[in-house]
């Protein structure tokens, strides 16, 4: 019992490290966004383009991660049930950074595009792509929240496969779509090049949030893990305790 | 028994229950009639046949879907009864042939009830399709095998939920949009004569095959999942 306390105390100590290593490459990251050279057409408002690039960029990693944890909570399931539980709530940690990075990426996107071109939302290949991303793993948040008692990581499991199957069939179809009726080409994004000022504050950005997000997710799984144990000892509770003293 | 056997006595046993009662394919069709009639309020058809033409694909292909919502719980429904789902469990039988047998069944139904609804397009919209009309033959069946094999799999997986009527579409319009998509593009191709619907044909068989193969594979894990 102290052994475990002790290494989860440890744990901890390395997480408040990184926490603080986090903090002061997205420090470094906002001073640099900040300095860098003003954009030629957009000034200053391109800014939020720092912002907007990692969280768009991880928030297409987090699906894989999620796959890859579901496929192995299905191999373990019968075979292992501890890691299988690890591998469940790796899974619901990154579904949820997924989630949450897509939003971010979504939100600043959309502020971007109604200063730079005036409307909130245009049904472009990437944007619609980027909306479907978002919608799959919104509906894996909930058919986790909606299934039955002990079978939420099955259920769930199976569906990630599903979206992670579905990411790339979405991607192609869109692109396919916007090239038969062709819509208004809007600049901006990396693709169109950037000056090589900018580079340094592109990934110290990349860099900052990866680690952020590398923060959220094992915070996360390390909660998931807690309720896990929590509610094993419920059940184990339940169990020992005599019929006729409930 | 072989696998085809097997499927073969699923198929047959589905499309007989549903013979005598004819509940899903009752509601389906008057549901989709509501829906195309309803949609004709909010818009002409008649009036404006060019938006009729290219509208009218996607509107028959979202009335299926929906349609088709309300069916495919149902169709789960009745193998919950009476512990056959754990007779089937049990049986030796491949679980896979149930639920291709199903995925079949409900093919036929969704299929009829498309006819039907062409028909209905034609009398109430007054739809004169301007490409190669035999494409549709094509594309309906592959769109259908594409929103049936999903949504017969996640009926199944909903099984394993709480409130199941509600989950269905959350699931199952997220994963079936690049099918839905190619349908109603397709669709849209042969009635308007604007442009090719090859393109979407060939994205409909590979998403077929993908999705079937994944379904396949992982219905085991959900039937016998406890």
């Amino acid at each position: 019992m102290s052994e475990q306390s002790t290494s989860r105390a440890g744990r901890g100590g390395w997480g408040l490290l990184w926490l603080a290593l986090t903090l002061a490459v997205l420090a470094v990251g906002f001073y640099k966004a900040m300095t860098a050279p003003t954009e030629a057409t957009m000034g200053n408002l391109y800014r939020v383009f720092f912002y907007h690039f990692p969280h768009t960029i991880l928030s297409f990693v987090f699906p894989y991660l999620n796959c890859g944890a579901s496929l192995l909570y299905l191999f373990w399931r019968g075979r292992d049930q501890n890691r299988a539980l690890k591998a469940d709530a790796f899974a619901l940690a990154s579904a949820e950074l997924t989630v949450l990075y897509a939003s971010v990426g979504l939100a600043t996107g959309m502020l971007w595009g109604r200063a730079a071109w005036g409307i909130w939302w245009t049904w472009d290949a990437r944007l619609t792509t980027y909306l479907l991303l978002w919608l799959l793993y919104v509906s894996y948040l909930l058919l986790r929240q909606f299934s039955a008692m002990g079978q939420t990581a099955m259920v769930s499991a199976v569906l990630a496969i599903f979206a992670a199957v579905d990411i790339p069939i979405c991607y192609m179809s869109i692109r396919w779509w916007r090239t038969q009726h062709p819509a208004p080409v809007f600049g901006g994004g990396a693709d169109s090049g950037i000056d090589p000022g900018m580079y340094a504050a592109v990934w110290w950005n990349l860099a900052g949030w990866a680690m952020w997000g590398a923060f959220v997710l094992g915070l996360r799984y390390a909660i998931e893990r807690r309720r896990q144990r929590q509610s094993e000892a419920d059940a184990l509770g339940f169990l020992s305790e005599a019929p006729e003293a409930r | 028994m072989s696998y085809a056997a097997h499927v073969r006595a699923h198929l047959r046993k589905d499309l007989r229950l549903e013979w005598r009662s004819k509940d899903a394919i009752n509601g389906m069709l008057f549901f989709s009639l509501l829906i195309v009639v309803v949609f004709a309020l909010a818009f002409d058809p008649t009036a404006y046949p060019t938006i009729a033409r290219q509208i009218s694909g996607g509107l028959m292909c979202v009335a299926v879907l929906f349609a088709a919502m309300t069916a495919l719980n149902q169709s789960w429904a009745r193998e919950t009864q009476n512990g056959v789902l754990d007779a089937h469990r049990l049986g030796p039988a491949p679980l896979s042939a149930l639920f291709v047998g199903k995925a079949m069944a409900n093919f036929i139904l969704m299929t009829a009830v498309e006819l039907a609804l062409s028909l209905v397009f034609v009398l109430f919209y007054n739809l004169h399709p301007l490409g190669e009309t035999w494409k549709l033959l094509l594309i309906l069946p592959l769109g259908t095998w594409a929103l049936v094999v999903n949504g017969t799999f996640f009926a199944a997986l909903s099984l394993r939920t709480r409130n199941r009527e509600t989950l269905l579409p959350l699931v199952l319009l997220p994963v079936s949009l690049p099918a839905l998509l190619a349908m109603i593009q397709a669709t849209t191709a042969v009635l308007t004569g604007e442009f090719e619907p090859a393109l979407w044909l060939k994205l409909l068989v590979a998403y077929d095959v993908v999705f079937t193969t994944v379904c396949v594979l992982l219905f085991d894990t959900i039937l016998t999942a406890d």
